[in-house]
């Protein structure tokens, strides 16, 4: 086996390859650091910073206090005045004591200014449920930030679009969200060495096919493709597609695939209603492809509930692999 | 001045800066409030949509706590932040010009009263949130130290401000990181309505600075001397590395809290008390007094202001709309990465 191969088949964890991103970005930038919660000596909530402050110190990988808020302002002040932060929320729904800083501050400054300045400003959040963590620890709230011109916002499903998203949010003059679900973090894959980006605002298909599109995000895609190997016995070829990035919006892939498939099935972890599902149907249906559809779009998301503890009501809110099977069913055999 | 200079009875401002920056500062105290009422005059012209948040009477704090800084040190502002900009060096015409919500404005337009920034000269800008500059302004002095500019960030705030959670966070992120920031509390005595008697624990904010372990101190902030020794002593601190302090500029708004202000919660002769104290009338006298200035020259610097204010407005008045089309510009910066 030669080395190229060797680094080919080299896998990470998703929780390693963030940690991989942010070494490199570390090493190679004196302006980048890192703020957050427990991210020093104890190595994160999800052990995603892991050593590296043994490598960086406290001066580049911070603790800040319990002061969300306070330390989500700190970190737009600093990427407004020439260090490029990597701020990290324990949980994402603690975010929501950030949102002031989030929302009124990094979002809108540069425009605000009339583009005289930017905030290049990274933001991670531990996202999603499945960890019996109930209702405060366990929600999913991109959509929230996905509603905000400013925001840039993400949810690779991969490690190895992690790693990328990360340094390309890193290169990127404008804030950007990163939403990882916390199921992904021990999920193994593919990672390549050294630097390199994965575009922000491009989605991936990730299975081709030609009787069905699904578009899902985050830990979705797995599920999606799940239900995509059991269906494709079935005689239904389904296309899946992951969308990575919910602002902005890869209108062109999404739209491509429903006009060859003519069935359009969203799925995502976040409260179906007024959710990224709604925004991928009204595309839809604002454009030809809307045309080219045989079916009703289907919309698979979160229940109208906070996330339960119990582990089969937990299960039982979210999107799961037999839900996505009896719509693709449903679907392809004209039920709906 | 060297005998002033050695004179400890002599006002600190007289001993510590020449005579040509306190002729420029009393001309940036006109330059605010001649501003302020221009604004004013061009609201009721209707000349500027929206609402404003006026300064009048707080002009000592704007120009006073800006004394000591340079271009490379930064300030953080407030929605009643016009003054601080004025004190930062900010060009009128600009200003003006994003009053009227035109292309040549600070902003292009886009920000209007409540967000003129001019970064060129370190204002990061004033802010429509209350409190929502606190935090920003520790993450400047987070990156002064980082990067070793040597820059110190002051951080304008009202009493309002005093009882947002962020305010607290960041004071005591600010003390335990030891950094270069002062933290200036422009107590007015209300937010909008509501009086620091009724709203606030303590009796002066500045008591506050007890619990992050800095330094606190109230100052008469109508007293141009007054506030530059606290504040400029403050700056030092910071800049020799020994963190935050807290100064609190006691003053008052002659205006209302905005447009939509009944002034129903304060008394016509407690209006009339304040402008009294008008800070801009105490350093006029201070600096004839101090034979810096002659009653003559001092009446000519507030012509000089006012003459720079109308022509800020004829600039403003002059400028092009921004074009409808370009609305969405500048959320995102052209050409990144993504």
């Amino acid at each position: 086996m030669n080395a190229q191969t060797r680094t080919e088949m080299r896998e990470l964890s998703y929780a390693e390859a963030i940690r991989e991103a942010m070494d490199i970005a570390l090493a190679s930038d004196d302006r980048v650091i890192l703020m957050g919660e427990d991210i020093g000596v104890y190595g994160g909530a999800f052990q995603v910073t892991g050593d590296l402050v043994e490598k960086y110190g406290t001066d580049r990988v911070m603790d800040t206090p319990i002061s969300e808020l306070g330390g989500a302002g700190v970190a737009v002040g600093a990427a407004l005045t020439g260090l490029k932060p990597i701020f990290e929320f324990q949980f994402s729904d603690f975010a929501a004591l950030a949102m002031e800083q989030i929302v009124n501050q990094a979002a809108k400054v540069r425009y605000m200014l009339g583009g005289s300045v930017s905030v290049p400003l990274v933001m991670r959040f531990p996202a999603g449920s499945g960890t019996g963590a109930a209702a405060q620890h366990s929600q999913s709230i991109e959509a929230w930030l996905g509603h905000v011109p400013g925001l840039k916002v993400v949810q690779p499903s991969t490690p190895e679009d992690v790693k990328g998203m990360l340094l390309a949010a890193l290169e990127d003059p404008d804030p950007v969200m990163i939403f990882e679900h916390k199921i992904l973090y021990k999920m193994k894959g593919h990672v390549p060495e050294g630097h390199y980006t994965t575009p922000i605002g491009k989605a991936a298909i990730r299975r081709a096919g030609k009787d069905l599109t699904i578009v899902a995000t985050s830990l979705m895609v797995h599920k999606a493709l799940a239900a995509a190997e059991t269906l494709g016995p079935e005689g239904i070829d389904v296309e899946v597609i992951d969308l990575r990035t919910i602002r902005p919006m890869d209108r062109e892939t999404v739209l491509a695939s429903v006009r060859k498939t003519g069935r359009l099935i969203c799925v995502y972890e976040g409260v179906k209603t007024l959710g990224v599902g709604a925004e991928i149907s009204a595309m839809v249906a604002e454009s030809d492809a809307f045309d080219f559809l045989d079916a009703p779009i289907v919309r698979l998301g979160g229940a109208e509930c906070p996330i339960p503890y119990n582990p089969e009501l937990e299960k039982a809110v979210v999107p799961q692999v037999p839900d996505i099977l009896d719509a693709a069913r449903n679907l392809a055999e004209g039920r709906i | 001045m060297a005998d002033a200079a050695t004179d400890t009875n002599t006002p600190y401002a007289i001993r510590t800066y020449s005579p040509q920056r306190l002729k420029d500062a009393l001309h940036k105290m006109f330059l605010i409030r001649k501003f302020e009422e221009g604004a004013e005059d061009s609201y009721t012209r209707g000349l500027i949509h929206g609402t404003m948040h006026l300064s009048i009477g707080q002009e000592a704090s704007a120009v006073g706590s800006c004394m000591s800084l340079s271009d490379e040190d930064k300030i953080t502002s407030t929605h009643r932040g016009h003054g601080h900009c004025v004190a930062k060096d900010a060009d009128l015409g600009k200003m003006f010009a994003e009053f009227f919500g035109k292309e040549t404005g600070y902003c292009k337009g886009r920000g209007g009263s409540m967000h003129i920034a001019d970064p060129s000269r370190g204002n990061l800008g004033a802010n429509g949130i209350v409190g929502g500059g606190l935090p920003i302004a520790v993450g400047a002095a987070l990156s002064a130290k980082r990067l070793g500019t040597g820059a110190v960030t002051v951080c304008f705030f009202g009493d309002g401000a005093n009882n947002e959670g962020a305010f607290h966070e960041s004071l005591n992120m600010a003390a335990v990181w030891k950094l270069p920031v002062v933290f200036v509390c422009e107590n007015n005595r209300y937010g909008m309505s509501t009086s620091t008697a009724r709203s606030t624990a303590v009796k002066q904010i500045a008591e506050r600075a007890a619990a992050y372990s800095m330094p606190g101190v109230t100052v008469d902030g109508n007293d141009f001397s007054a506030v530059t020794e606290a504040v400029d002593a403050a700056v030092a601190r910071a800049r020799r590395g020994e963190g935050p302090s807290l100064v609190e500029n006691m003053t008052y708004r002659w205006r209302g809290h905005s447009k939509s202000d009944r002034n129903r919660y304060r008394t016509k002769e407690e209006i009339a008390e304040w402008m009294e104290r008008d800070p801009i009338v105490a350093m006029s006298k201070l600096l004839v007094d101090h034979k810096i200035l002659t009653e003559a020259e001092v009446g000519a610097l507030e012509e000089d202001a006012a003459r720079i204010i109308r022509e800020a407005i004829d600039f403003a008045a002059a400028s092009p709309d921004p074009k409808i089309e370009e609305a969405t510009r500048d959320v995102y910066t052209e050409g990144a990465a993504a």
